[in-house]
Order: structure tokens, then C-alpha cells, then sequence
């Protein structure tokens, strides 16, 4: 098998042998049919579609993709056994990408496990499910994004802790930089193309742009290049830090 | 087979590494010897590819540490300072996962998961996690994943810290029973450690080679090497009556339990001018012992005697 699946598998077994991985399935599904149903007018709205469910995501991501990337490397600095991973015949390509797909793997568990909403909204009306696909996919990319960020922040403390708030701060800037508050006071001082750059490096316009059914190269581009960053600055710091 | 060549790492300013060369050939039991903070562990973390070296090089193998880490890490079985594995896994899937890794399959895989459990005795605790362990089964669980997929090339920082005596014992027996292929580094402050499993010693302190040499000769560096030491009735008389042969140095008595020691004139032999002598005199004699040499008080000497040249440098 490839080093990469190799670590990937025990990965992800390492999240289902704690409590870690029950807690977080279940406050997520939670807090999303929350977040749908209260906050998001579901019923009220009396459209068939999933929009108060996705809309609410990368508010959900923020706090709760933090607590899954924490421990990628800071628990290996802090229990040492990050020296005998990277001493095992692995490239450190290998070890960062097969710990990032894990925990990636692992969100995508839990996204899946909305599906019976998916199904309620199929049995109450009539949906456009190419909309809802394309709400999946922009959904996982933007997680994959949020993960790399946090798997690269875990790789500069051995304190999980830290890892979680510096983790939670970088995601929340590049939240808000798309926001339309936001970017309407940075308007005031800043010149038109410089408030557009800053809203292009935001999750939300393009996580939005997918969530609307249009699946452009470009939103992809932006989230491939965004976790492929954010990894190799990761892989990057493990071998400035390793030893440390 | 191991090669350093002048070695160096700097931490900033503090150099842990300054300049080790060494060559270890298979068959051979290094014993790495050193106070703490000596560069040690330092020096097989660098031999593993874990640290990058400031500057020099090391080859396990033939390979380049730097520039095959991968044919290198192949060759090599590792177990990091303290033993870390991941806790949360059971010790069956932590050496299913290092199996992988190693690229084991089939009934190979099989059988040298069963050899490396059986020669460490962790057969009970196989579905047990790692972080319910004691101690002592935590470091066996490390030592299983370094000689997993036995390999040419052996580093074992501190092997057997944390043990009980018997299994001290098992430790000691189980790198004898695989010195006569392998390169095996130990690294041990344990000084008896060095005669029960070591053939060659390097001393280290201060990131520098202090001695490198086989267990006995370190010891025949000690004042104590070929000095006679006993236990008797009188001890006035008898260190009187020795203090005068011609080959006796000196005469010391351990104000603890009396036993006089009898330190001979370099290169002499002393220990039947001593029997001679107290049949001669008449003095009952309890106990008669010529000593080897002490190994911790030549590892006191060269470290100590390091530190002094440090400090006036």
C-alpha cells in the first residue's frame, strides 16, 4: 500500500478510537440542523431547497475544523512521536498529505451524515439536487481548505490549545474578508481593486459562487491552491520545528 | 554499518554536536556513554535523519542520511529517546501500522510480527492501548517496532530506562542474541549496561569524543585497574604492613566499611605481594579481591576532567 494511505488509515482510526470523533459528529449535526431549521427559516421559507443549510457552513467550520486539525501535529510534537513517523521510510510529503486527507476524510464523514436533509427536502418539494451536489462539493472544498490551515497552524505548537485559537483567528480573517459589511468599510479607505483582491482571497465569495450551482475552474482553482499553500508551508514548518 | 564524519549541530549558539567521527561495523555493540546534555541523543537523532546536521554527515549503510534518507531509514530500526508511539492505538495495531510502513507483507509480515512480540514478550498485551501500559511494556512496545523488520542497522537511545531488573535482563539478552549481524548503537548512563551487551564504548560530553575504546580497556584506565582490595581484622597493622611493599602506590581505606584498597605502581602487579605478605604477617584476611578497574570512576575522570578544560577555556 502507498505511505500515504498508509497514514491516512491510521489517521483516521486514530480519531474513532477517542471520543473526539462521536463528539464532533454529533455536535455538528446538531448545530447544522440548528442552524437550518431555526436561524435559516427552513420551513418558513417554503422553498425547496438546501440554502439555510449551507449558508451557515463556514460558521460552523470555523469553530469546529479547528478542533479537528488541532492535534494533527501538535499532539505528535507533544507525545514525541513525530520522531519515529518522520524516521519511518515516508517522505514528508507523504506524512503531511496522508494526515491532512484524514482529517479531511473525517469532515467529510460528518458532511455526509446531513444526508437525511438532503432526503427531507427531496420528500417535501420538488429541488434542483445539481444545485445541492454543487452545495456539497463547495462545502468539502471549503472544509479541505479550513483543514489545511489548521494541520499547518498544528505543525508550529506542540499546545493544542494554541493550535485552536490560531487557528480559529487566520480562518476567521479570511471569512470575513468576504463579508459584504466588511468589505463596504474597506471601501471607504481603499481603492476598488484592492477591496476585490481582498474579497477573491475570501472563503465566502467562493464557497457562495459554487453554492449558487455554477461550478466555475476558478473557485476550484482557489480552493486547490489554497490547501496546496497552506500544505507545503506545513511541511515547511515541521522541518524548521521538528526538533524543537 | 554506521559512519559519522565530523558531525556538528548548533542550537543557535550552543553547540549540542561538535565534530564526532565514527565508523561501526556490523558485529558490533557501540555503547554510547556521556552525562546528559553530552550530544548523545543528539547524535542518533542526526544518524536517523530526524535532525539535520549543521554541518559534516552520516551514512547508515552506504547511504547519505541527507541525501537517501529513504534507502537509509530502511536499513535502519529506530527507537527514539523515551520510547514514543501513538497511545491511543492497541500495541497489535501500532505494529500492523509499522509493518505497513515497512513495507512487510504476506507471511513475512506474519512472521516477523510474531518474532518481534514473542522476543519481547508482549503477547498478552496485544489488544491493549498503548497508554494503558506500564512503563516497562511501553518501551518494549518500542523496541518491537525498531527490530521489526530486522534490520542491518540498530540505534536504540537508552533501551532499557524504565525497566525492572529482569527485564533489564531480557533487553540485554535480546541485543546479544542479535549483535552477531547487526550494527547496534546503545546509549545508555547505565554503566554496567556497557560490560553486559557493549564490544566498543565512546565516551561523549560536550558534544566531543572523549574515549573510544573496548569496556576493558576503559577500565584499565582506572586507578583501580589490577589494585587489590580487602577486608581484615586489624586494619592498622595491615595498612602499615602494606604501604611498605616496594610495587604498592598508595594504601586507602574506604572510612565507610574499612576495606582497604592497595593501588599498585603503574604497570605492576601487586595482588601475590599482598597475599604473601598478610600470610607472612599473620593477619586474618575475610575477603581478597584484585580489582578490574571501575568504569564509573573513568567516566567520572574523562567527563569531569572535560568539563574542567571547558571551563578554564
Amino acid at each position: 500500500m502507498n505511505p500515504i494511505g498508509i497514514v491516512f488509515r491510521r489517521e483516521l482510526a486514530s480519531y474513532f478510537a477517542t471520543p473526539v470523533a462521536y463528539v464532533f459528529i454529533v455536535i455538528f449535526l446538531l448545530l447544522a440542523g440548528w442552524f437550518t431549521f431555526y436561524l435559516g427559516g427552513f420551513f418558513e421559507r417554503g422553498q425547496a431547497d438546501l440554502v439555510p443549510f449551507f449558508s451557515f457552513h463556514p460558521w460552523l467550520y470555523l469553530f469546529l475544523i479547528p478542533a479537528v486539525a488541532m492535534r494533527l501535529w501538535a499532539e505528535e510534537r507533544k507525545s514525541g512521536s513525530i520522531e519515529l513517523l518522520l524516521t519511518l521510510p515516508i517522505t514528508m510529503l507523504q506524512a503531511v498529505l496522508g494526515k491532512f486527507l484524514a482529517a479531511w476524510a473525517f469532515v467529510g464523514i460528518a458532511l455526509a451524515l446531513t444526508f437525511p436533509l438532503w432526503i427531507t427536502v427531496n420528500y417535501l418539494g420538488d429541488p434542483d439536487n445539481g444545485a445541492i451536489l454543487a452545495g456539497y462539493l463547495g462545502s468539502l472544498l471549503m472544509a479541505g481548505a479550513f483543514v489545511a490551515i489548521g494541520s499547518c497552524i498544528s505543525a508550529a505548537t506542540r499546545n493544542q490549545v494554541v493550535a485552536f485559537i490560531l487557528t480559529v483567528v487566520v480562518c476567521l480573517v479570511l471569512l470575513l474578508a468576504g463579508l459584504p459589511m466588511v468589505l463596504n468599510v474597506l471601501g471607504v479607505v481603499l481603492p476598488q481593486f484592492l477591496v476585490d483582491a481582498i474579497a477573491s482571497l475570501s472563503f465566502l465569495t467562493h464557497f457562495q459562487a459554487i453554492g449558487k450551482g455554477v461550478i466555475d475552474l476558478r473557485d476550484l482553482l482557489y480552493f486547490g491552491l489554497m490547501i496546496g499553500f497552506w500544505l507545503y508551508a506545513n511541511a515547511v514548518v515541521i522541518d524548521l520545528k521538528k526538533a524543537d | 554499518m554506521i559512519e559519522t564524519r565530523e558531525l556538528c549541530k548548533q542550537y543557535g549558539r550552543i553547540t549540542a554536536v561538535d565534530g564526532i567521527s565514527f565508523r561501526v561495523e556490523a558485529g558490533q555493540v557501540l555503547g554510547f556513554l556521556g552525562p546528559n546534555g553530552a550530544g548523545k541523543s543528539t547524535t542518533m537523532k542526526m544518524i536517523a535523519g530526524f535532525v539535520a546536521p549543521t554541518s559534516g554527515g552520516a551514512k547508515v549503510c552506504g547511504f547519505d542520511v541527507e541525501a537517501q534518507p529513504l534507502e537509509a531509514k530502511r536499513e535502519l530500526g529506530y527507537l527514539p529517546e523515551g520510547a514514543p508511539s501513538y497511545g491511543e492505538m492497541t500495541v497489535a495495531a501500532f505494529l500492523g501500522f509499522i509493518a505497513d510502513v515497512r513495507g512487510l507483507a504476506g507471511e513475512r509480515r506474519h512472521q516477523r510480527i510474531d518474532d518481534a512480540v514473542g522476543r519481547l514478550n508482549l503477547g498478552g498485551v496485544m489488544g491493549q492501548s498503548i497508554e494503558t501500559l506500564s512503563k516497562g511494556f511501553r518501551r518494549r512496545v518500542g523496541l518491537a517496532q525498531a527490530i521489526l523488520h530486522d534490520p542491518k542497522v540498530l540505534i536504540l537511545d537508552e533501551p532499557t530506562d524504565g525497566l525492572d531488573p529482569n527485564q533489564k535482563h531480557e533487553v540485554r539478552g535480546l541485543i546479544n542474541a542479535m549483535a552477531k549481524d547487526k550494527t547496534i548503537v546503545v546509549s545508555t548512563h547505565i554503566l554496567e549496561e556497557v560490560h553486559a551487551v557493549c564490544n566498543r564504548a565512546i565516551i561523549i560530553a560536550r558534544g566531543k569524543v572523549l574515549a573510544d575504546d573496548t569496556p576493558d580497556k576503559l577500565e584499565a584506565r582506572s586507578r583501580y585497574h589490577q589494585a587489590v582490595s580487602m577486608t581484615v581484622a586489624n586494619v592498622a597493622a595491615a595498612r602499615e604492613a602494606l604501604a611498605r611493599l616496594p610495587d604498592v602506590d598508595s594504601v586507602e581505606v574506604d572510612p565507610q566499611d574499612q576495606r582497604i584498597t592497595a593501588f599498585p605502581r603503574k604497570g605492576r602487579s601487586i595482588f601475590g605481594a599482598v597475599g604473601d605478605l598478610l600470610k607472612a604477617q599473620g593477619i586474618a584476611v575475610s575477603e581478597l579481591q584484585l580489582e578490574r578497574g571501575r568504569l564509573d570512576e573513568v567516566f567520572r575522570s574523562v567527563t569531569q576532567g572535560a568539563a574542567k578544560e571547558g571551563a578554564r577555556a
